[in-house]
């Protein structure tokens, strides 16, 4: 339970050292505790690609890469990722080369604005991944053997329970809309955005 | 947001024992909901205890044919877990059901169940919440409405709790594994770990300040199925107007074994007993999953705008148990809008 007291108790500093992998590159950074990522990137790093759409986690813009799992920066304090690796839009090209997932933005004219388009582009690549290894969604049919009564109950290997590793899940249309629900586009590009996922996807 | 200091301990009792020392102390897990919070000025520690790099991060198979899941297994690895997939189906579907994938792969276990009500009063700061201020009364009750509770709601807070992986829970008997000041221990089953409001409702659950949850206990899985659906304003991404967690097991068209719970509808998440008891030994009809749940419902108060929540959680309800009584198993999620969908307001999530 949170409770809201007046500080009259002493506490260590309300600022802190934090060290960021960003793209590859190491950041010690001296931030206020209350110093988010997104602001750490966009205000400490001149890392502007992430963006702020509604700073409070429903939006998406803010989307980026953290030990490779797609999160909202917005949502993290900085003090609490010391040490983390993130990559961010402008670390996806290769060189000159655009990121494929970025090259099939272009290609369908996945934006418009473009605003929002950075935290597509990096929650396409965690998506892409999550289905990789098999993650279901919502939507993701049940598989009829997993309703529960062919399962013997009783202790065994986590890996060995459903047959090792789950085989990928196929992004379909209906896949990816929900699985990119997390991130809202005001332009509508949608139909196009979730034609550049279902490209790389194949 | 206040300011605030931030310690990161590397063992679970002297996590414990920071908040518990200091009154204004909190834990931070994933931060999904109160980072949010502490940015609305609705919660303002004065210390972050940062619980999330503690080893509460296994799936372990107990001794009972059960599942301990470690308080720190974020919301999408619990989801994907192929135990997780394959014996308790309603709390890998309701897991997936909340937030965004963004999001889970953020939010904990112990973190899903803290989460605090979307009601708007509570959020915003600029007016009166007994919730959040005790004693300043509770506009909700004759504003906006539409969303909140119609079962276990008092003159003192109309608020839902938002979570959907909290009613899964609840249907499937799960406990919560609690350790406080002093090495104490304790587990308290999930359908009494939070409250319903009365005249306190600035207190979700029956947490004590300074208590860790450090996991949540599955027993073994019910016989039968089990699977959880969800109806909201969207197809994707936003709160339970109602959702539905049940498992059931039918022999021979009768019922043998029901669990049913509610969200969307009350305080905490709402086990139907009564329509289990009317459930058990009746055939596997609709109109008897009808009965059940209006054994259920009868008990409803709705407010003047979220009458509709009753109907539909009857509906939901006789729809999840018809999927589960059916020979091939539960059908798919509903893809679009609920019934009566408006667009969406300012909350989006689990």
């Amino acid at each position: 339970m949170w409770h809201v007291v007046p500080r009259t108790a002493q506490h260590p500093p309300a600022v802190s050292a934090v060290t960021l992998h960003v793209n590859g590159v190491r950041h010690r950074l001296t931030l206020d505790n209350r110093t988010t990522v997104l602001d750490a990137l966009r205000e400490h790093l001149a890392l502007t690609g992430s963006k702020k759409g509604c700073d409070h986690g429903q939006c998406g813009a803010c989307t980026v890469l953290m030990e490779g799992r797609r999160t909202n920066s917005c949502l993290k304090l900085a003090v609490a990722c010391d040490g983390a690796e993130i990559t961010t839009v402008e670390g996806l090209a290769d060189g000159e080369n655009p990121h494929p997932v970025q090259r099939a933005f272009l290609d369908r004219d996945g934006f418009q604005c473009g605003y929002c388009t950075p935290g597509q582009i990096c929650s396409a690549i965690g998506v892409l991944a999550e289905a990789a290894d098999g993650h279901p969604s919502y939507v993701t049919p049940v598989a009829s053997e997993a309703a529960g009564q062919s399962v013997p109950p009783g202790p065994s290997e986590p890996s060995g329970a459903a047959g090792g590793t789950p085989p990928p899940v196929p992004l379909t249309p209906e896949e990816i809309r929900e699985r990119m629900s997390g991130n809202l586009c005001r332009c509508g590009a949608y139909a196009n955005i979730i034609a550049a996922v279902e490209d790389v996807a194949r | 947001m206040k300011s605030f200091s931030y310690v990161r301990p590397s063992d679970v009792d002297t996590a414990i024992a920071a908040v518990a020392a200091d009154p204004a102390g909190s834990y931070l897990g994933g931060g999904t909901n109160l980072v949010d919070l502490m940015k609305l000025g609705v919660a303002a520690p004065g210390l972050l205890v940062d619980v999330s790099g503690l080893p509460l991060t296994e799936v372990t198979p107990t001794p009972e044919g059960g599942l301990s899941v470690g308080a720190n297994v974020r919301n999408s690895d619990l989801a994907a877990h192929p135990l997780v997939r394959a014996r308790y189906p309603a709390l890998s579907q309701a897991l997936l059901a909340g937030a965004s994938g963004q999001l889970r792969n953020a939010a904990t276990t112990g973190g899903n169940l803290l989460q605090r009500t979307r009601c708007l009063y509570f959020q915003d700061v600029g007016k009166p919440c007994n919730k959040r201020e005790p004693g300043t009364g509770c506009p909700a009750r004759e504003g906006v409405h539409r969303d909140l509770a119609v079962l276990g709601h008092s003159a003192h807070c109309v608020a839902t709790h938002p979570s959907d992986m909290a009613v899964a829970l609840a249907a499937l008997d799960a406990a919560v594994r609690l350790r406080g000041p002093d090495e104490s221990e304790r587990t308290v089953p999930v359908t009494d770990f939070h409250r319903l409001p009365g005249d306190s409702p600035e207190r979700d659950t029956v947490l004590e300040h300074g208590e860790l949850i450090t996991a949540v206990e599955l027993p073994a899985p019910a016989p039968g199925r089990s699977a959880y659906r969800k109806a909201r304003d969207r197809a994707s991404y936003a709160f339970a107007l109602v959702s539905v967690a049940a498992a059931l097991d039918v022999r021979g068209g009768t019922v043998r074994s029901a669990r049913l719970a509610f969200g969307g509808l009350a305080h905490k998440p709402w086990r139907a007993r009564a329509a289990e008891e009317a459930l058990v030994g009746a055939e596997a009809t609709e109109e008897s999953f009808g009965r059940a749940a209006d054994a259920e419902l009868s008990a409803a108060e709705p407010l003047r705008d979220n009458a509709f929540k009753v109907e539909l959680a009857r509906n939901l309800a006789v729809r999840v148990l018809a999927s589960l009584a059916a020979p091939g198993g539960p059908d798919a999620p509903a893809a679009g809008p609920a019934p009566g969908a408006r667009p969406p307001g300012p909350n989006s999530g689990s």
